[in-house]
């Protein structure tokens, strides 16, 4: 019999009325890593709360036993003091406090009179970051100083201060590229091996094939199945028909592209820092679009793919731009977001929530937001009554899932906010739509119905640039990719030539090149 | 059909909360009626109760556009001392025709506003610390201009707008002397009310939406003709239509037409609600920012005007505190305090509130110190219950 050290037994948890969990059941043994996947809502967050007592004891009903006793967690620090320690996708690091205050916050080291004992502090987060790989980091550094990878670490390192039995990681690599996501895979395997247990969510199937010794799917708040490393098939295809229910054939959906002339095109593009102005973020960029294709921008994270794709969108980044753009062979000036808007140019951020809703507002009122002065109003008046006609038009068009268009664009799932999002873009009748990362965080038939969406963008005859990290989905539905590194073109590519290994050579060759210069 | 029904529904949630917030006004006005033995239900009290709150309304009406990007303006008291004073020194001691003076003063106002969505829009200056300022400034520039004492009497046609009433015509029934303008013009808002609902639902019926069912529509018609018409006939029996009634019945008119219908308005709440996509989403939202203060400017000079008029003097302590009236109306009207939410239909009943709470507890002989206390309690209380309601609803 295996070393069990957590079982979660009949969880129940209801929300008003609604049955998140139904009935669930997880074993975990020791010194394991053990994947959580499901589609976005299917409760896998729900049950890590559980565990980890956001929701206490009591508040749900089931048993869970850890190592071997029944646990009833009263609140997060109990759970902590058992040595369950959850990091949440969130980061929930104090951006001003250096690294080794963040990481013994809330656990500081003290000597007797509760007076924090700092040269002692400093050397322990030291040797905690030298078995997380980050031996040469300074550990008096502010956290906001670092990359969201290096932050993760932090967050890892924190947990391990805390003396950590079993970590809990929700979507660790959601916000980090192919290289930082790989690294931290390798931190979690050596934590591992250290006999620290894992749950992980992830929406990345790929990486969870990778380093996953059980898989449990969730599906509509129930257990489904628990796949085994050595006994069962971990491919991505095997894990998505326990999370759909069914098989999934094909990821991406086909296409057929019909380029016609070039619509969009950027010459000589280069950028500043907005703080810095001496820096150079983008340089000497050129890119065309042609009308009906689909162009992929890939690039490892803080290659200048965001930055470039706001810089043109109306200066929405940058100081010093220089460049030319040039739409339908005109060359056009676009001194503000409202120019980019009225010359038929859309940018989704890749941020939704900060960036691209209203959280607060209904679906309507966010779809109409960017149109509504060219479209929906007239002297200034809205028209209430065609934004409705409108916003319901692109409801059912974009098979967006709410009660009606007056719910709260906060209370939707990722898939339907970046729906919203884009209905809202395609109304201002654009020609040239740029998507960053449009599939981040949503899960696996959202991401499906998004592609089919730029799919009909495409066949509409529209010019889309599509800025993604997953590289297998730019290989899936692009025509063209451009390789952007260190804020220029690194290469090209076309469909024939389309692999990741071609995409990273590129990158590679790029930074050797560039290094000695710099 | 299904789109409308649904529709419908969530339009129905919001109405519930003003209605809410409506019932809550009636209820504390009837509460003091039984307290105060039917006082201030007296024509003669409700004259006051809109006199007194006047300026109070038309604060708030300005200030609901800063609570809505999440800010606030604290130079208000200030602002309508010093518009008040430099108005009455202009009339006074430089003969200047009242109405040119009135004119003068408005843009003067503009340019105060003007002036501070400076620092605050372009300048990225916070609104708190920019208006904390001002406040100081204005204030200290109100005894400076005025020397320290009191301006006055002001010259009748100054201070009808603010005391004065519009034209009256006086008739008797039973030995009831009664003024017939009023009467008229509750008529005529009846209406025009029952006009523009009929126009309303037409319109989405062309569209095929759904709309209430005709009972309720009769029902809500006739609460609100009712009340208009309880107030006009009150009046009636006094002195007929205060002058400052018009003028903020104009001023709610416009304002609430601004916030809900047109794309200023709806790109105020897209500010408040969230600046970074708003900019994403092509609103030029320093400029909303700056004509909002700009705004608050304009109306500052206006409650300037009424308040020095209605004192028929311009006096250093002028408007003390008034800012923090008006702030409270908003809150108190269901304004989010980080911002993005709130109605000036809201604000206006939040410091009609807080007037018939002052007016109530004036006519029971409660003293000024425990008013505040009530008031203060009263902001906390409708706020919590707004926080927990939202809590549980979502």
């Amino acid at each position: 019999m295996a070393d069990v050290i957590l079982e979660m037994k009949h969880i129940t948890k209801e929300f008003s009325g609604v049955k998140a969990l139904d009935d669930v059941n997880l074993t975990v043994e020791r010194g394991e890593i053990h994947a959580l996947c499901g589609e976005n809502g299917a409760g896998k967050s729900t049950l890590m709360n559980i565990l980890s007592a956001v929701y206490p004891y009591g508040d749900y009903s089931g048993e869970i036993l850890y190592n071997g006793e029944e646990g009833k967690f009263r609140d997060i620090r109990d759970s902590e003091r058992k040595g369950i320690v959850i990091i949440h996708q969130e980061l929930a690091l104090s951006p001003y406090l250096s690294i080794a205050e963040n990481v013994f916050l809330g656990n500081e080291i003290t000597n007797i009179n509760n007076v924090i004992d700092w040269s002692k502090t400093r050397q322990k987060a030291k040797e905690i970051l030298e078995k997380i790989g980050l031996p040469d980091e300074n550990v008096n550094l502010p956290v906001n100083k670092l990359s969201v990878g290096k932050q993760q670490l932090v967050e890892i390192a924190k947990a391990l201060a805390k003396k950590v039995e079993l970590l809990i990681l929700d979507e660790p690599t959601a916000s980090l590229n192919d290289e930082d996501s790989k690294k931290l895979l390798n931190i979690i395997l050596g934590l591992k091996e250290r006999g620290i247990t894992c749950i992980m969510i992830s929406h990345k199937l790929n990486e969870l094939s990778q380093v996953a010794d059980s898989i449990t799917v969730i599906r509509d708040g129930k257990t489904i199945e628990t796949l085994k490393k050595g006994k069962d098939d971990l491919n991505e295809d095997r894990i998505i028909k326990g999370m759909v229910g069914r098989e999934l054939t094909n990821r991406y959906p086909p296409r057929e592209s019909k380029l016609g002339d070039v619509a969009f095109e950027v010459r000589d593009w280069t950028v500043h820092h907005p703080d810095d102005p001496e820096r150079v973020v983008l340089k000497d960029v050129n890119f065309n679009v042609r009308k009906g294709e689909v162009v992929g921008f890939a690039g490892l994270m803080g290659a200048g793919r965001t930055e470039l794709a706001m810089s043109i969108f109306g200066k929405s980044y940058g100081t010093s731009i220089s460049g030319e753009i040039y739409k339908d062979g005109k060359k056009l000036v676009l001194r503000d977001v409202q120019d980019a808007i009225r010359n038929g140019i859309a940018y989704t951020s890749e941020d939704r929530k900060d960036y691209g809703l209203v959280l607060i507002n209904d679906v309507r009122w966010n779809m109409t937001l960017s149109s509504l002065r060219d479209r929906f109003s007239r002297h200034w008046v809205i028209d209430k009554n065609e934004e409705i006609v409108a916003a319901e038009e692109y409801r059912k068009k974009l098979n967006i899932k709410t009660h009606s268009i007056k719910q709260i664009t906060g209370s939707l799932s990722g898939g339907n906010q970046q729906k919203v999002v884009l209905s809202k873009w395609i109304l201002t009748n654009p020609d040239v739509l740029i998507l960053d990362e449009p599939t981040r965080g949503i899960d696996v038939g959202a991401k499906y119905e998004i592609y089919e969406i730029i799919n009909d963008l495409a066949k509409a005859g529209k010019a889309v640039i599509f800025i993604s990290s997953e590289m297998p989905e730019l290989l899936g539905i692009c025509d063209r990719i451009y390789v952007l590194n260190q804020g220029e073109i690194a290469g090209e590519l076309d469909k024939e030539d389309f692999s990741q290994e071609m995409i990273m050579k590129i990158i590679m060759s790029h930074t050797r090149r560039e290094k000695p210069t710099i | 059909m299904n789109t409308s029904s649904l529709a419908k529904k969530k339009s129905g949630s919001t109405d519930i909360k003003q209605y809410g917030m409506l019932i809550a006004l009636i209820l504390i006005y009837s509460i003091f009626n039984l307290l105060s033995g039917g006082k201030n239900v007296s024509p003669m009290n409700i004259n006051n109760l809109i006199m007194q709150n006047s300026y109070v309304v038309i604060l708030a009406v300005g200030m609901l556009l800063c609570v809505l990007t999440g800010n606030v303006d604290l130079s208000v008291g200030s602002v309508v001392a010093f518009t008040g004073a430099a108005c009455a020194i202009m009339v006074l001691d430089l003969h200047i025709p009242t109405p040119a003076a009135f004119l003068g003063i408005l843009v003067c106002g503009l340019l105060v506003g003007a002036w501070q969505g400076f620092f605050i829009a372009y300048l990225k200056v916070p609104a708190f610390v920019v208006t904390l300022a001002n406040m100081l400034i204005f204030r200290g520039l109100t005894m400076v201009i005025l020397g320290g004492q009191t301006k006055g009497p002001l010259p009748t046609e100054y201070i009808q707008i603010g005391a004065g009433y519009l034209p009256e015509i006086y008739t008797n029934i039973g030995g009831q002397k009664i003024e017939l303008l009023s009467i008229l013009a509750g008529f005529i808002a009846s209406l025009i009310v029952i006009y523009l609902e009929i126009r309303s639902v037409n319109k989405k019926k062309s569209y095929g939406f759904e709309v209430p069912a005709a009972w309720q529509e009769v029902l809500k018609l006739a609460v609100i003709i009712l009340i208009i018409n309880f107030f006009t006939v009150k009046l009636s029996l006094y002195n007929g239509l205060p002058v400052v009634l018009a003028l903020m019945l104009v001023l709610i008119i416009i304002y609430t037409f601004i916030t809900n219908n047109t794309v200023p308005g709806r790109q105020i709440y897209a500010v408040g609600g969230n600046e970074k996509a708003a900019r994403l989403s092509g609103i030029k939202t320093q400029r909303v920012m700056f004509w909002i203060y700009v705004s608050m400017g304009l109306m500052s000079a206006l409650a300037g005007i009424v308040l020095s008029a209605r004192n028929a003097s311009a006096t250093p302590k002028a408007g003390d505190g008034f800012e923090l009236d008006a702030i409270a109306s908003c809150y108190i009207g269901g304004a989010a305090a980080l911002g993005g939410s709130g109605t000036i239909l809201g604000a206006v009943i939040g410091a009609l509130i807080m007037g018939v709470l002052n007016n109530g507890m004036s006519l029971i002989g409660w003293s000024v110190d425990i008013q505040r206390v009530v008031k203060g309690l009263v902001l906390l209380g409708a706020v919590t219950i707004d926080l927990i309601s939202k809590k549980k609803a979502s």
